[in-house]
């Protein structure tokens, strides 16, 4: 009897206003209405705005021709561009430089967190005052300091420090140096590349399956590498390897062929890794520290080398409390990117500025800043993400 | 003398060896363990000396230190005399100069108010005193006349009694309570007559000083300001948004992760941008908002997304049974949320508040792109002077060890907190 009561409770009867479901609802329904009269409030205002300043709206300003300079391109542009190439030209500049930031940020990172763990103590010392001094200053005043040590430190174009007989030119106008002159080879060497890397995955994933399978191991890091260089190579000396090459030439006020790395570029790629590595130093430490001591005491027992147990047991079993705060700071450096505008490398935001700047349309441009910072923020989170799942701990 | 003199048994003790203790032991196991160790010991030694000797050369010995202009300045090393000549602008930006004294005492206040509030015996009613009479004293001193509307009594009054109402239902004497319903009676019927416009616009007016305003702010009170009330006013909005993120009612949790993976997503430039260019369009025509306000309210819609993810880790690591057991004790959801889980969450979540509060103070930097006078651009400022041009080392350093000065010791304190906090749990 009382069982079955258990079983089949029957509803309490309640009043409507005591009821938790329809108090839900309620209060869900009040909420939104506000926001939305939030919302209805200032569109209506900014429409209101817009018509008395004569402002346009819409995307129709994109195709119109920008007639700005961009100092740093990719790609092909001029003043008669468009602004959507113009802001095309933003987004590829801040992808450089935020994907060469992560790379080299992790590179460094690492290292340093590794370094603070070292058993000489000057070393860990001087890794950890690395650690504090970066993170303590904002990553602002670090890009204006190096940036104007860069522009106002080195000498002129005239003065430019030259390195590897007259090849290499140091000034405040950047680093110049000699490149390959464009040849259709180079295309086909890409190709190569990209065979060759492919290679190489396939080649290592192989060498993994015999040393599992048989004990065998096979240098497959160094075959790798071989495969990766020795590709391009081949498909260079078989065109006849081509080497004509550009050199700069000192040329008026300026030098001319070559290439060049820009100084806005350089200061702000050397101010986010130094700032980036010192986060990522502390993440990488953190992580390693979260082991237990006896993992590294089972490698050192086995007899392998403290390089090897570092690589072989101690990185792969950290990477699991490593990887999700890495993602936010591989997040942390494509915004901080944004911080070019201060020292006038054109980025997304920079090109952006000074197309709201002309437009007077700040709605529409702000709108697509939004949207591809959150779709590039989006594509990192989704990437780790998927990276993070591949590395997890494989339970029953 | 052999140890067979010895009476049985017992054996001479001997000193441990020379190079086994003191600084040469100390060396010997820290410095040079192995031989890779010893060369890696050597390379940074010389490394560290070579930068360290040509830094101190720059810095100490072939510094100036006092100059009229910047051309006297040409001995090679430092320039320190710059720093002498403008240190109260880089500190305190465009304020009338003889009336420096009042954003260094303002400075004063708030960083009492900050080491005050770091204290734990202050964490509780005190701490709404401390940042009332803090933000009054900083605000007067900047300021210098300050009108507070009487809306901002009236909503006080409604804030305090309706909080009162719905946490001391049920503890407190009738008489307490009544004097909760009375003060949320007052303040609601005011705003509304006040809003109606049957109450006329009385402000309260404090007006000791002379009147600055908000564009002749600058330096290092402009930075702790917007760092210090960018979070205080988007704690308790961070908080919201962490309760509506865990919140069982769909609306209201999709209304809140959309708003915090938005914020989170773009830099805060780009909100920056927004607030100093569309702001005044989304407000109806006429009304301008000043431009420290604009930086201030993007600081703290900017900060609040970040908080709310700190405080969802701290709501997260409470035990399911905790929720629960608030729920059978019929407490209601601002009396479980208040009483119970809050307080526990947020015990957690000191540590990394601080540490989310230190980048903020960093990154109030930013709000020099949209040309508010900060630390970081009355530094910048200082290097414009053409008398004093082409020292750009010396004015970055000295910003940046002000910076770290800061930073580095919220940083130790979050360190201590974290160690205080975790006594009662250790083992």
């Amino acid at each position: 009897m009382a069982v079955e009561a258990l079983g089949s409770a029957p509803r309490v009867r309640v009043a409507p206003w005591n009821d938790p479901i329809i108090r839900g609802w309620v209060f869900q329904i009040v909420v939104v209405g506000l926001v939305a009269g939030l919302a209805w409030y200032l569109v209506s205002n900014t429409i209101d705005n817009l018509n008395r300043q004569k402002i346009a709206s819409g995307f129709d300003y994109l195709g119109r021709e920008a007639g700005f300079e961009i100092g740093d391109s990719m790609i092909e542009y001029s003043p008669a561009s468009t602004y959507a190439r113009a802001i095309w030209v933003g987004i590829l500049n801040t992808l450089r430089v935020a994907v060469l930031g992560i790379i080299l940020s992790t590179i460094l990172g690492t290292l340093i967190g590794i370094g603070r763990l070292s058993p000489n103590w000057l070393l860990g010392k001087i890794c950890a005052w690395y650690v504090e001094a970066f993170r303590n200053v904002p990553l602002l005043l670090w890009l204006f300091l190096f940036y104007k040590l860069i522009s106002e430190a080195f000498p002129g174009p005239r003065q430019a420090i030259s390195a590897l007989w007259q090849s290499v030119f140091l000034s405040n106008r950047g680093l110049y140096f000699p490149v390959p002159m464009a040849d259709p080879i180079h295309k086909w060497m890409g190709v190569a590349l990209l065979v060759g890397i492919a290679g190489a995955v396939m080649l290592h994933r192989w060498a993994k399956r015999r040393q599992e399978a048989t004990g065998q191991p096979f240098p497959s890091i160094s075959a790798g590498f071989g495969v990766v260089i020795g590709l391009p190579l081949l498909v260079w000396l078989a065109a006849g390897a081509p080497s004509a090459i550009s050199w700069p030439e000192l040329k008026g006020f300026n030098f001319e062929g070559g290439t060049v790395i820009q100084p806005e570029f350089t200061a702000l790629l050397v101010g986010l890794v130094l700032y980036t590595s010192a986060f990522v130093a502390e993440i990488v430490r953190s992580g390693i520290l979260a082991l237990h001591k006896g993992q590294s005491e089972a490698a050192a027992a086995l007899g392998l080398s403290r390089a090897q147990s570092m690589r072989l047991v101690m990185l792969p079993q950290a990477l699991r409390v490593i990887v999700p705060p890495m993602t936010s700071q591989y997040l942390n450096i494509t915004k901080n990117s944004s911080l070019a505008i201060a020292i006038g490398y054109p980025d997304l935001v920079a090109s952006i500025n000074v197309t709201i700047n002309q437009t007077g349309q700040a709605i529409e441009n702000i709108l697509l800043i939004m949207a591809a910072y959150l779709s590039v923020s989006l594509s990192i989170s989704a990437f780790m993400n998927w990276y993070n799942k591949r590395i997890a701990l494989t339970e029953r | 003398m052999s140890d067979d003199a010895l009476p049985s048994g017992e054996r001479r003790q001997l000193a441990p060896p020379i190079d086994d203790t003191g600084a040469l032991g100390w060396m010997r196991r820290n410095l040079f363990s192995s031989w890779a160790n010893g060369i890696t010991t050597v390379v940074l030694v010389v490394a560290a000396g070579w930068i360290l000797s040509g830094f101190l050369e720059w810095a100490l010995f072939t510094a100036t230190f006092t100059a009229a202009t910047g051309t006297e300045c040409r001995g090679g090393g430092a320039c320190w005399a710059l720093i002498r000549e403008k240190w109260r602008y880089i500190f305190f930006g465009s304020f009338p100069y003889e009336q420096h004294w009042r954003p260094f005492f303002a400075v004063i206040a708030m960083l009492a108010m900050l080491v005050t509030s770091a204290d734990r015996r202050m964490w509780n009613w005190r701490l709404l005193v401390i940042w009332g009479v803090g933000s009054f004293i900083t605000f007067l001193l900047m300021f210098g006349q300050i009108h507070i509307p009487l809306s901002l009594f009236l909503t006080i009054a409604l804030v305090v009694g309706g909080f009162g109402m719905s946490l001391r239902k049920a503890i407190a004497e009738a008489g307490e309570m009544n004097a909760y319903r009375v003060l949320a009676a007052i303040g609601l019927v005011g705003l509304v007559l006040r809003i109606a416009g049957v109450l006329p616009a009385w402000s309260l007016a404090i007006a000791p000083l002379s009147y600055v305003e908000t564009s002749l702010w600058g330096g290092i009170p402009v930075t702790i300001i917007l760092a210090t009330y960018g979070l205080a006013f988007a704690f308790p909005y961070g908080v919201l948004l962490a309760l509506g993120r865990r919140s069982n009612l769909p609306l209201i949790k999709g209304l809140c992760v959309g708003f915090i993976e938005l914020i989170r997503g773009v830099p805060l430039i780009s909100l920056l941008i927004m607030a100093s260019v569309m702001l005044p369009l989304f407000l109806p025509s006429g009304t301008t908002i000043d431009k420290f306000l604009r930086a201030q309210v993007a600081v703290i819609l900017f900060a609040g997304a970040y908080i709310a993810e700190v405080i969802r880790g701290g709501l997260q690591s409470l035990p399911k049974g905790q929720f629960e057991a608030a729920d059978a004790m019929g407490l209601s959801y601002p009396q479980k949320t208040l009483l119970i889980i809050l307080p526990q969450a947020l015990r957690v979540v000191i540590p990394p508040l601080i540490n989310t509060f230190i980048g903020f103070f960093k990154d109030t930097s930013l709000v020099l792109i949209i040309g508010i006078f900060d630390f970081l651009n009355t530094a910048n400022q200082a290097l414009v002077d053409p008398n004093w041009a082409g020292f750009p080392a010396e004015v970055y350093l000295f910003a940046a060890f002000v910076y770290f000065i800061f930073c580095y010791s919220m940083s130790r304190y979050s360190k201590y907190l974290e160690v205080e906090l975790n006594k009662g749990t250790r083992r």
